[in-house]
Parts: C-alpha cells; structure tokens; sequence
C-alpha cells in the first residue's frame, strides 16, 4: 500500500490554486491545469488544502505508519459565505459518515 | 541559477505573519499612518501554529483573578526561571485581546450571563477553526499594509548593532529580496525538526509544532550576535499516540486522568506541572507499566459526539482515528506520548532575551510570540499581547536615517545562495543530513529514545556530531528555490541545535524533569536560580549567566559585560 496523507484526484481538480495557495508548507503546484502535492512526507496534515478545494478533490487519510485503517476524508463548504463546514468520511467497509462543524458554535471542551 | 536582486524599502517590516505577526501589523496601523511590510514564507491565510485551528485560548484571566495570579501560576511552572516583567505586562493585556479577538469573528462560549465559559480559570472556550483566516482578512483590508507571501527571510542587515532590514529569497522565482525598515519585527515562531520525531519515516511531519517553522528568526538572532535565553528548557507536549492531537481538550475538558496500563491514576505521583506530566509518563513506562492513557472510558455519547466534532476543528485526525478504528473515547481509552523537544517560546521560556519593551539586544529588532524568550505560557493570546507592546516600542524607535553602503555584501550573499546550483550530485541530500542530524539530537541531546535525558559527555558527542553536519552542508547541491530553502532551513536547525547544546552543558542540574534532565546532575540547585543566556562572539557561543529579573522592574539593555 502506498502510504500517504493528502491525495488529490486529478480527474476532479479544475485547477483552481485555492489549495496550492493557503498550504501553510508550500507543498502543492499546478501544472497543466491540475493540482499535484510535490513532496507528501512534508505535509503536517492540518486539513487546510481540503478546506479549500471547491470540489472535493482532496481527500486526507492516516499514513500506515500512523495506523491508519484507510479511512478518507474530505470537506466540503456548501456556500462559500456560509460558517458551516460538512466533514466527509469513507470506510474502507463501504460505510460512510458525514459530520457538520460550524465555526460559529464554540467547541464545548 | 542567477538571482535577480530586488529592492524594497518600508517603514515596519514583520518577518513572518503568524499569529504575532499579523497582529502586530493590525496594532502598528492604529498607532501610526506609516506603511507595513509583511514578509511570510507561505500564505497569512493559513501559516503557522494556527493552521489546522486551535481548540481554546490557553491564557486568560478568569473572573475573580488577577494578573500577578497568572505570573504567579507561569513561575511555578517553570520552576522559577521567568522573567516577572515580560510575564506581567503579558498578563495585564490577555483580557483586552481576547475582547478583541472575539470582535474580529471569533466564537467564544458565553454563558447566559453573556460571560466567557471558563476552563479552568486561565482558558476560555472556543471555535478556533477559522482564527487564522480571521487574522488574515484583518491584514489584507488594511490599506497601510502590504504582504508579500512566500518569500523566506534567512539574514538580517545589521550595522553597529542596529537593524536596517533583512535579505530574503522567494520560494517560487529566482529573486533575492533586499528589504529596508526603519524598523523590524521577529514573529517567525519557534524552532520545529531538531529532534527525531515521534513518526521518523513516512509521517515524519506528522508532529505537533508546524514542520515549517524552522527557527529562522532564532537562528538569523544568534548569527548576528543577539543574547538569547533559556534554550535548555526545551518544551516537549504530551500528545494523544500517533496523531499527537492535543490532550488538554480531554484532560481538561471532560476531567480524563492519565492512567498508566494497570489503570492506576498516576499523575498525582509525580505532580501536576507541565514537565511532570511528561515525566510521570516516560517513569511510567521506563518501569513497565506503561503504555499510558487518558482514561475517557465511560463518558457519554454525547460527549463523544461532541469531541468528535470539537477535534474537526484543530486536529481532525483525531477524529479520523476514532471514526475509522470504531472505537470512540467513551468505548476505548486515549493512549498518549511525549513528543520530541521543541524551542518553543509561547509555551517554555526560550528565545531571544528581550527588553521589558520588548527590544531584543538588537536595536530597532523587536521580538513577539515563540520567538520571543523569558515569558512562557502565553500562547495565542500572550503572544498577541507581546506584538502590542512590541509595536509601541518599535513606533516610538523609527530610525528615520537608513544608510547601506556595504554592497559587497549583497554581492557575497548572491554569491553564497547561487554556488548550491551547481551541476552534478551531491554525496548526500538536504534530507539525509538533516535525519542524521536529528539522529544526534535524539541519542545524544535527550531526545524521544534517551527518554530525555542526556550527560556531559552525550552532549560533547552531539556538539561534535553537528559540527561535522554543518560542515558537509557547504557540498549540497539544489535544482530550485524551494530546495534552496530547504537547506537553508537545514542551516538554521544546525545554529539552533549548537546553541541548544552549549545551554544544556551549562545547566549543571535537573530543574525540569524532560525538559532539561541532566544524568550528571540529577538535583535542583540554587546557584541557578538564574537565565543561562548566550551570545555568538567572534564564532564562538559566549554563554553566561544573568540575575532572575522581578515584575514591577523595567529592564533595558547595557552595553555587553560578557
Ligand atoms: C498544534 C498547535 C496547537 C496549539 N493550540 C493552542 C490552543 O488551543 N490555544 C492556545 O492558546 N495556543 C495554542 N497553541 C500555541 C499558539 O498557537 C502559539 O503559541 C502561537 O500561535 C505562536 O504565534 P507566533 O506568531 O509566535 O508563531 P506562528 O503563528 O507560527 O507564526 C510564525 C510565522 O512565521 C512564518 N515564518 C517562519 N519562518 C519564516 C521565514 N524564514 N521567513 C518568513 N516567514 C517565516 C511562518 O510561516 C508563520 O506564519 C498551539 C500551537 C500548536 C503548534
Ligand atoms: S494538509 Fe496542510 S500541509 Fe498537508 S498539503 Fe494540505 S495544506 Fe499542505
Ligand atoms: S483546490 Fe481543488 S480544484 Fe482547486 S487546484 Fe486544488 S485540488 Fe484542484
């Protein structure tokens, strides 16, 4: 299994630069229209890219050597004006779950 | 490669726009009609500590306390080596930023009194998932400021002593900044990467201080012979096993104690401050009764939900972790683990040994945040505190008369960058040295494997061992600009490290379990009750020792009694 952390599906980016731009590493560029991570072993996975993509081509997953079970995760934000964030996760079993933060509700912990 | 040189001159330069920084802009504005430069390696969106979010504002003065109460609480934790000055003006100002945070957009929990939630009474509850964009639209509204991302900052223009600018590359295009000010501020964070981290292979990055924070501002400091202090009391955080996700949000938040693997509640046994929580872990499991855990077994379902989304919003691997394994807190306990030793000033008290003003020994270089040394837990909110004051100084400071004549200079630095382009291969990478590096910090400096602890002659090993690896840095070899940085990111950690080491020599004694444990020295002594400071003079590291300095005092720098 090739071990990874961000995984961007080519076939969904429209090239954009949204993620490219706020990556807190400078680790994403466009060529060809397309969105590619230059160096995946230096992303410290603070899920900024996968804020920003529009259409979901980002997805976020735990490195084996982390002991991850091959979840995925994306974010999406239906409005752009909107303080709601809607979390995608998928299993590995075919089950998924959707989880919506809102950035104006305080975490209670 | 050839660098082209650009010139740019401003009135306040910020090097780095994090937290600090871009603060620090916002506050200059309301005080003065000049301009702002703001000089950050990636994007003010979404850069630095805030990134991901944070979970709460860890320093605040809850109702019913007072300032000196939080410098009171900060010199316990520290054992005494603080500076009360630093810490007091901090503390006077942690109210009014919170305030001022929440006007921007922030979300704090508010009781139906309309008053903040406190936890415990130094933290306010929050949804730091968007502080940082909050911060980064303040910025970029602001018509007096100007922002230029991904250009990193590596070398301050000094002359006799006083700060005129710095020199900077871009990440992306072959461009050498030369940058003028009347006057600076560092707020490029602490140092990330010296120690080999708790994944060292594929998720190497996967640590809990942002990777990208490579102590330039400290490493720039010391080259150009600022005092520095206190690096030895190195801050290591207890985090939540593999995802090193915070745990304050779960010992704090729902009461969870750390247990070791036979379930016995051992915190209490080796008390309750920041280093003796860590410590109680490594004696747990050096003894054979770890792994250790936060016990979260039996909260409610709620509670659950709750954290589930509460992780979303500063470390959403968490809560990958918890949704993928099926097992969520309430059902299995949250293993947890020391990280490698960080210099981190917001939260310990290393960095730049600063004026009550907040000028660092440099005149004109103001400090504010993990750069900034002798004030540790101020955090988000401490470090906003600290860019307030820095700013007041730095606009009463101005030098109006910049002068640079030394063009060869410019011309010795293009010379310097631009050799690492050379064709052909280098016997080794930017990133074998650097993993060898963190190897020798690890084994011989106290990292994650010497369960922190080191001796006189480890020490004397790793401080050999660095010095060789600075030496085959001079063969590396780049293609680009961000290799370009990645070396001298290398360069940087290697100047940390060095001086890193000379302060852990000087500390003949234990005063921080983890934090700086000497196996020479295992005691607590009072002839240092005092800073262990340092100074590069001449190539070498001057390190000496400095009277504890009281709050209520108002300290400046003399001239140099080394
Ligand atoms: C994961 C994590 C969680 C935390 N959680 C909390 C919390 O819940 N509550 C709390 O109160 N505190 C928390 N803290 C602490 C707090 O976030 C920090 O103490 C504070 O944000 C530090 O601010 P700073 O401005 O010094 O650093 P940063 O905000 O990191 O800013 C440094 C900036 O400098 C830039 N930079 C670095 N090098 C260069 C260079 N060479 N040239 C140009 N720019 C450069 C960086 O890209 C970055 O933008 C947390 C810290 C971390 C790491
Ligand atoms: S998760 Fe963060 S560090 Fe990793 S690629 Fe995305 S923005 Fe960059
Ligand atoms: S944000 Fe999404 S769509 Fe835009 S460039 Fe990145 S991956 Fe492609």
């Amino acid at each position: 299994m090739n071990i990874m952390s961000i995984e961007i599906n080519r076939d969904m980016c429209i090239g954009c630069k949204k993620c490219a731009e706020v990556c807190p590493g400078s680790l994403i560029s466009i060529s060809a229209n397309k969105a590619k991570i230059k160096s995946v072993e230096r992303c410290w996975g603070c899920a900024s890219c996968l804020k920003e993509c529009p259409v979901c081509a980002i997805s976020f997953f735990l490195g084996e050597d982390m002991g991850g079970l091959g979840g995925k995760m994306s974010v999406y934000k239906p409005n752009k004006n909107d303080t709601a964030l809607h979390w995608f996760i998928s299993l590995p079993d075919k089950t998924s779950r959707k989880i919506i933060t809102d950035t104006k509700n305080a975490n209670k912990y | 490669m050839k660098l082209d040189i650009k010139k740019i001159t401003t009135d306040f330069l910020v090097i780095g726009g994090g937290t600090a920084g871009c603060w620090a802009a916002i506050k200059f504005c309301e005080k003065s009609d000049k301009n702002v430069l703001i000089v950050e390696k990636a994007n003010i969106k979404r850069s630095g500590c805030l990134a991901a979010g944070v979970n709460a504002l860890n320093a605040y003065i809850g109702e019913g306390k007072t300032p000196q109460d939080y410098v009171d609480y900060a010199r316990r934790d520290a054992s005494g080596i603080v500076r009360g000055d630093l810490l007091l003006t901090m503390s006077e100002r942690l109210r009014k930023v919170t305030a001022e945070l929440e006007k921007l957009g922030l979300t704090i929990l508010k009781n139906e009194d309309g008053k903040y939630v406190e936890r415990g009474w130094r933290n306010v509850k929050i949804n730091g998932e968007n502080i940082k964009p909050l911060l980064a639209d303040a910025v970029n509204q602001n018509e007096q400021i100007t922002v230029l991302n991904r250009v990193n900052v590596f070398k301050y223009i000094v002359q006799d002593n006083r700060i005129i600018g710095a020199y900077g590359i871009s990440i992306e295009k072959p461009i050498l900044y030369l940058i003028f000010a009347k006057a600076v501020l560092i707020s490029t964070g602490g140092a990330a990467g010296l120690y080999k981290p708790n994944h060292a292979g594929f998720s190497r990055h996967k640590m809990w201080y942002p990777p990208f924070n490579t102590g330039a501002g400290l490493s720039m400091g010391i080259n150009a012979g600022a005092e520095m202090t206190t690096f030895e009391m190195r801050f290591i955080a207890l985090r939540c096993k593999d995802t090193i996700a915070p745990t304050g949000t779960l010992a704090q938040g729902v009461g969870a104690k750390q247990v070791n693997s036979l379930g016995e509640v051992y915190e209490d046994k080796y008390g309750l401050t920041t280093s003796e929580r860590v410590y109680g872990t490594v004696c747990e499991n050096v003894n054979k009764r770890g792994p250790c855990y936060l016990k979260t077994k039996g909260i409610s379902k709620q509670a659950d939900e709750d954290l589930i989304k509460a992780y979303l919003n500063m470390a959403p691997s968490q809560t990958l972790r918890w949704i993928e394994s099926k097992k969520p807190p309430s059902e299995e306990n949250v293993e947890i683990e020391g990280t490698e030793p960080y210099i981190v000033g917001g939260h310990t008290a290393s960095g730049y040994h600063v004026s009550t003003s907040r000028e660092t020994t440099i005149k004109g270089l103001f400090a504010a945040g993990d750069v900034a040394g002798g004030c540790p837990q101020k955090y988000v909110t401490g470090a906003l505190a600290e860019a307030e004051i820095a700013v007041e100084s730095a606009d009463k400071y101005m030098n109006e008369n910049i002068l640079f004549d030394d063009l060869g200079q410019v011309k010795k630095i293009k010379h310097e960058l631009e050799r690492f382009f050379i064709k052909g291969e280098s016997a080794f990478t930017t990133d074998d040295l650097e993993e060898h590096m963190q190897e020798i910090m690890d084994k011989y400096a106290g990292g994650i494997s010497a369960n922190y602890k080191y001796n006189q002659k480890s020490l004397e090993l790793a401080k050999k061992g660095i010095g060789e690896i600075k030496e085959k840095c001079k063969t590396l070899k780049v293609k680009n600009m961000q290799e370009l940085v990645y070396v001298l990111e290398l360069k940087e950690r290697l100047v940390i490290c060095d001086v890193l080491i000379s302060h852990l020599l000087a500390r003949k004694e234990t005063r921080w379990h983890c934090f700086a444990e000497h196996g020479d020295y295992p005691d607590k002594k009072d002839e240092y009750r005092c800073y262990i400071n340092s100074r590069l003079y001449g190539g070498k590291i001057k390190i000496f020792k400095r009277f504890l300095i009281e709050e209520g005092e108002v300290y400046e720098h003399h001239e140099y009694r080394n």
